[in-house]
Order: C-alpha cells, then sequence, then structure tokens
C-alpha cells in the first residue's frame, strides 16, 4: 500500500503511523451533549467501502494526512492535509 | 577542573570505504532548525537571505551558498546552517551536535542505497540539491543529492552506530556482488 504525501509525493506504508478515523477532526464544542461525545471518543463505523482517516507522515515529513480509501478494494483515492481538511 | 573534550557524533566509526563506496563524516558547526510562524515564511526567507545568502528552499530542496546552507527538513521546518536571528518570525531551535552527518560516494552509492532506503534515488528523478525525509532501515533520515555520485545522510546523534553499521552491510553486499 502507498499514499500520496502532499509534501513529500508517494510514500511506502511503512513511513506512516495510523491514527483512525478523521472524525478525530471534528470535536463536538466543550458543551455538547454527552451522546456525541460519546460518538467523537468511542464509537466508529468500521465501514466495507470507502473511509476517511488519518495517517501521520512519521518517517517523512512529519505531516497529518487525511486519507480517502477503500477497504474493500484497497484503492488510494487520496490524501489532503489535515490542516486545509473541511472541518 | 574538568577539561571537555568535543566529540564529533561519527567519532570512531568513520572513515570507511569499502569497494568504490566511500563513507565520510560531515562536521556541521552550527546548525538551527526554522519552523516559521504561521504567514512568516516570506519575511523568514528575506531575512535569512539577507543574513546568510540563502532563503527558504522549496518542499524537497535543499540549497547551500559559501558554508551556508538551507535544506527543507519537513513539514514547515527548515535546517539551516550558519548563524541567524529570527526574533518574532519564526521558531528557531539549536540543532548542533544533533545530527549525525554522512557523505557516502562513489559509483555504487546508488546500489548501497537502495538496500536500504524505500524511495528512489536514482539520478533520473533525485537530482542534486533534491532532499527527501524518509526511512533507512528503520530509522528517520534526511538524504540530500550533492554530486552525480555522492549523497548526504542526516540521522539523529543517538543513532550514528545504527546508521554506519546499516551502511557498511549494504556497502560490503554491493561489493561482493560486483565480483561475480
Ligand atoms: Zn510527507
Amino acid at each position: 500500500m502507498r499514499l500520496t504525501c502532499p509534501n513529500c509525493g508517494e510514500r511506502d506504508r511503512r513511513e506512516f503511523y495510523y491514527y483512525g478515523d478523521a472524525i478525530a477532526l471534528r470535536r463536538p464544542a466543550p458543551d455538547a451533549v454527552p451522546e456525541a461525545w460519546d460518538d467523537y471518543l468511542h464509537n466508529r463505523k468500521n465501514p466495507a467501502g470507502d473511509t476517511t482517516d488519518l495517517w501521520f507522515h512519521e518517517a517523512g515529513c512529519g505531516a497529518w494526512l487525511v486519507v480517502d480509501r477503500n477497504t474493500v478494494t484497497h484503492a488510494v483515492h487520496g490524501a489532503t492535509l489535515a490542516e486545509k481538511a473541511k472541518r | 577542573m574538568v577539561r571537555l573534550l568535543a566529540i564529533t557524533p561519527c567519532a570512531g566509526l568513520l572513515p570507511l570505504d569499502v569497494g568504490n563506496v566511500s563513507l565520510r563524516e560531515v562536521v556541521v558547526d552550527r546548525m538551527v532548525s526554522v519552523a516559521p510562524f504561521v504567514g512568516q515564511e516570506k519575511a523568514v526567507s528575506a531575512a535569512l537571505k539577507d543574513q546568510i545568502g540563502v532563503g527558504l528552499a522549496p518542499k524537497n530542496r535543499a540549497m547551500a551558498k559559501g558554508g551556508a546552507g538551507v535544506q527543507w527538513f519537513g513539514h514547515g521546518i527548515w535546517l539551516v546552517r550558519g548563524q541567524v536571528a529570527l526574533e518574532g518570525l519564526a521558531a528557531v531551535t539549536d540543532q548542533s551536535d544533533a545530527w549525525a552527518v554522512i557523505r557516502i560516494q562513489g559509483a555504487a552509492v546508488e546500489d548501497v542505497l537502495a538496500r536500504l532506503v524505500p524511495i528512489d534515488l536514482r539520478a533520473e528523478g533525485f537530482k542534486k540539491g533534491h532532499t527527501a525525509r524518509t526511512m533507512l532501515g528503520h530509522m528517520s533520515v534526511a538524504i540530500t543529492r550533492v554530486g552525480g555520485q555522492a549523497f548526504e545522510i542526516m540521522a539523529m546523534r543517538s543513532m550514528a552506530g545504527t546508521l554506519v553499521h546499516e551502511l557498511e552491510v549494504a556497502m560490503r553486499g554491493v561489493a561482493a556482488r560486483s565480483n561475480f
């Protein structure tokens, strides 16, 4: 599996650290209801198909990326810098 | 009174020559990381150009002039060789003595690095002045092409022994095969 880092170009998966669902970028408001915080912290969909998750280019440029990929076909559709991703 | 001796990161490890490939330590006296504050990249670049003659290098590039140099070192960060003052413009952290810097040179240098580095370093795509943050074995490194058959490799100082060991094993492997 290879990911295309917007800074470094196409790189092997071993250079990256996997964080999980990009829901981590959508932090609820401090006064949000407990259910919203429960979803944010614990509940994940585990989809068979398209997914959007966070990867850290740990052994590369050190940027956090939002990666769109498919868990069934293993296709990687693209990656953007987390700092530029829509929140 | 205790007298302290300066010991370079690769002291006792280098020089090393195997086959047609050589390893030499590059001693950098003064090195700082420069991380420009938000919106300050242009101002930082201008200040650097003023102070050491080289501005911020583009992504994946390294530039040198005289004894000074500026090397892209990751997302929003550059490594600068030289004395700089960037008060209010960037986070500047002293990195002197923090990195083992090695120059590897020789006809088979690309074959040696191909055994250790997951990216394509051949001259067609990775030209002089190109730099990359990537891995060498399991180590995080910065690799810069400094000549037709020469690269500069930087790893954290604590990994100097591992860096030299990994390179030596690869150099011996490539040299052995060239005898067939
Ligand atoms: Zn990267």
